[in-house]
């Protein structure tokens, strides 16, 4: 089987089908990526605000029993296997996107599975802001929303990006497992062909694919982060 | 005028109840600059804290300008921090934003509008010296320049009084000089109250009028600086104007020697050798065990421990030379200072 493997044949179907199926699937994996991440971020960074703002001695004093209960919901979530949970939600998809199954149907998913640990990075990130700067707002005046908008939120902006970063290589790698139910993207042409079909190279072709896109990612977002970060002194 | 009245504060801990403040009273003119003094745990911060409502006392109550504090609402008292700001020994400045949004800060707070904003921080980083400045980000600023930007952040809102948390504390002597001339001349032209929270009575003694000393959340001593300072009456009064007292320095200078302070507030002493006139005129040789004296514009403040020969009379005679000077206090050390 392995000799079969590298021959001629099999190199040139290989290419064919690269040639044909690989960029509507790089494609489809940028398009799942960047929405899932994007809608995930714009749940996860609000609560994430909620469980730093919302402790006790935080700015936004939230009821405990309220407090709790997001806990409660976002370690739920977050320990269902993304397998098992694409499945539970599919009455959601279906009442979102119409169907529950293809790409687009695949997003939400991802969402669900992404945005209670997007809260919990952003809720470290906001954590490192110093207690002592908030009371430096507040002496001069900042209400708790100003307080959040205006110094929590721009102080850990660099932390925030690279957080981001790591959400969005996480959700990448999960977009992969979408191929299940019939998501596009890399990961279906590496499950179909390499999965179910034994064939192999186009397998290698999309998992390097995907590797070459997590590392452009991550050195983009941390190179990014550096940048705007003002507390560094003597940048190159 | 800032009006504390039977201010008292209690933190719950694990451990039980902690009083940070009892009964503390204290009344601050308008334009004054009046120090709080005291060492690590007297309640300093707590009591900074509470005249701009960041902690709330349990009892007693706090008015500025007539204004009971503790009956405003959050929004009345969002307003009313605008009038009262701080600084801190940490400067506090916002890392990612550079000197002029630094300064721009508490003016967006307010609803001022971008611009407006903008050139009014420029004003004041100029004011405060910085204004070539603006441009720069905190990290790139040294510890001085860092509370020059916080000083310009805290005039932006036009405040009636300045807080000074240990403003200085983390500065070191020459730093410490300039930013409390920078205060001194706030306090001066633009007639802002300035309140300082300080263990250093250094601080106290350069710019301070009034100061009240803390000492386990009470306020043991409070009045005018020259009056303290030269006749402290408190333990923690006279530890804080004598650290010489503190064991730094052997009180009893020898068997043959008796000890006399001589505390000098303000004496016309510059221009005459005193220590030297003594014994040149009663022949007493004194000796100079500690001396910690400074002159500010022309006259002597500090004390000084004088080791006289142990004999009644040459006591007597020098204590009565020392005292006939004008300004300047004598008292006989005894070994239990306490």
């Amino acid at each position: 089987m392995f000799r079969d493997l590298f021959s001629a044949d099999a190199w040139r179907e290989a290419w064919r089908i690269i040639q044909a199926e690989f960029a509507g699937a790089i494609w489809e994996t940028v398009y799942v990526t960047v929405l899932a991440t994007l809608f995930s971020i714009l749940i996860g960074l609000p609560l994430g605000v909620l469980l730093v703002a919302g402790e006790k001695n935080g700015v936004l004093p939230l009821p405990a029993w309220l407090l709790r209960c997001l806990n409660v919901i976002i370690n739920l979530l977050r320990s269902i296997p993304f397998l098992i949970l694409m499945i539970l939600v599919f009455p959601l998809t279906r009442l979102i996107v119409g169907t529950v199954v293809g790409t687009t149907a695949s997003i939400v998913p991802l969402v669900i599975a992404a945005f209670p640990f997007v809260a919990r990075l952003a809720e470290s990130s906001l954590r490192e802001v110093s207690p002592n700067v908030i009371e430096m707002a507040k002496s001069m005046g900042a209400s708790p929303f100003q307080i959040i908008v205006k110094v929590m939120i721009p102080e850990c902006v660099p932390s925030l990006i690279s957080n981001a970063t790591i959400a969005l290589t996480t959700i990448l790698g999960y977009s992969a497992m979408s191929g299940i139910i019939g998501g596009g993207g890399l990961g279906k042409i590496a499950i179909n062909y390499g999965y179910y079909r034994y064939k192999y190279l186009i397998m290698l072709a999309a998992v390097v694919l995907l590797i070459l896109f997590v590392q452009l990612c991550q050195s983009a977002g941390t190179r990014l982060s550096h940048k705007l970060d003002k507390r560094i002194r003597n940048k190159k | 005028m800032i009006v504390l009245k039977q201010v008292s504060k209690q933190f719950q801990t694990e451990d039980g109840t902690v009083d940070a403040l009892k009964n503390v009273s204290i009344s601050i003119p308008d334009g004054d600059i009046f120090g709080i003094i005291g060492m690590s745990g007297a309640g300093k911060s707590t009591l900074v804290r509470c005249i701009n409502m960041l902690e709330r006392p349990s009892e007693g109550s706090i008015e500025i300008d007539g204004v009971p504090l503790e009956t405003l609402s959050e929004k009345e008292l969002r307003e009313m921090r605008r009038g009262v700001t701080m600084i801190f020994q940490g400067f506090h400045l916002l890392m990612q934003r550079n000197c002029l949004k630094n300064v721009c800060f508490p003016l967006e707070l307010a609803g001022k509008s971008k611009a407006e904003a903008k050139k009014r921080a420029q004003e004041l980083l100029d004011i405060v010296g910085l204004g070539d400045k603006a441009k720069a980000y905190p990290a790139q600023l040294s510890g001085g320049q860092q509370q020059r930007v916080a000083i310009a952040r805290a005039l932006a809102t036009d405040p009636k009084v300045l807080l000074c948390d240990e403003a200085t504390s983390a500065l070191d002597p020459n730093t410490t000089n300039s930013i409390l001339e920078l205060l001194r001349t706030i306090n001066e032209q633009l007639g802002i109250t300035v309140i300082i929270i300080t263990h250093q009575m250094s601080v106290v003694e350069k710019i301070c009028r009034h100061v009240a000393i803390l000492d386990g959340g009470e306020v043991v001593e409070q009045g005018e600086v020259s009056e303290v300072f030269s006749h402290p009456r408190s333990a923690a009064a006279r530890k804080l104007v004598f650290p010489e007292e503190n064991g730094d320095f052997p009180l009893t200078g020898g068997t043959d020697e008796r000890l006399i302070r001589v505390v000098f507030n303000g004496a016309a002493a510059t221009g005459s050798p005193l220590i030297a006139r003594m014994a040149v005129e009663r022949g007493i040789e004194a000796n100079i065990v500690y001396a910690s004296t400074k002159s500010i514009g022309g006259k002597v403040y500090g004390s000084m421990l004088l080791g006289i020969p142990n004999d009644e009379s040459q006591v007597q005679t020098a204590t009565e030379y020392l005292t006939g000077v004008p300004n300047v206090a004598v008292q006989v050390v005894t070994t239990d200072v306490s």
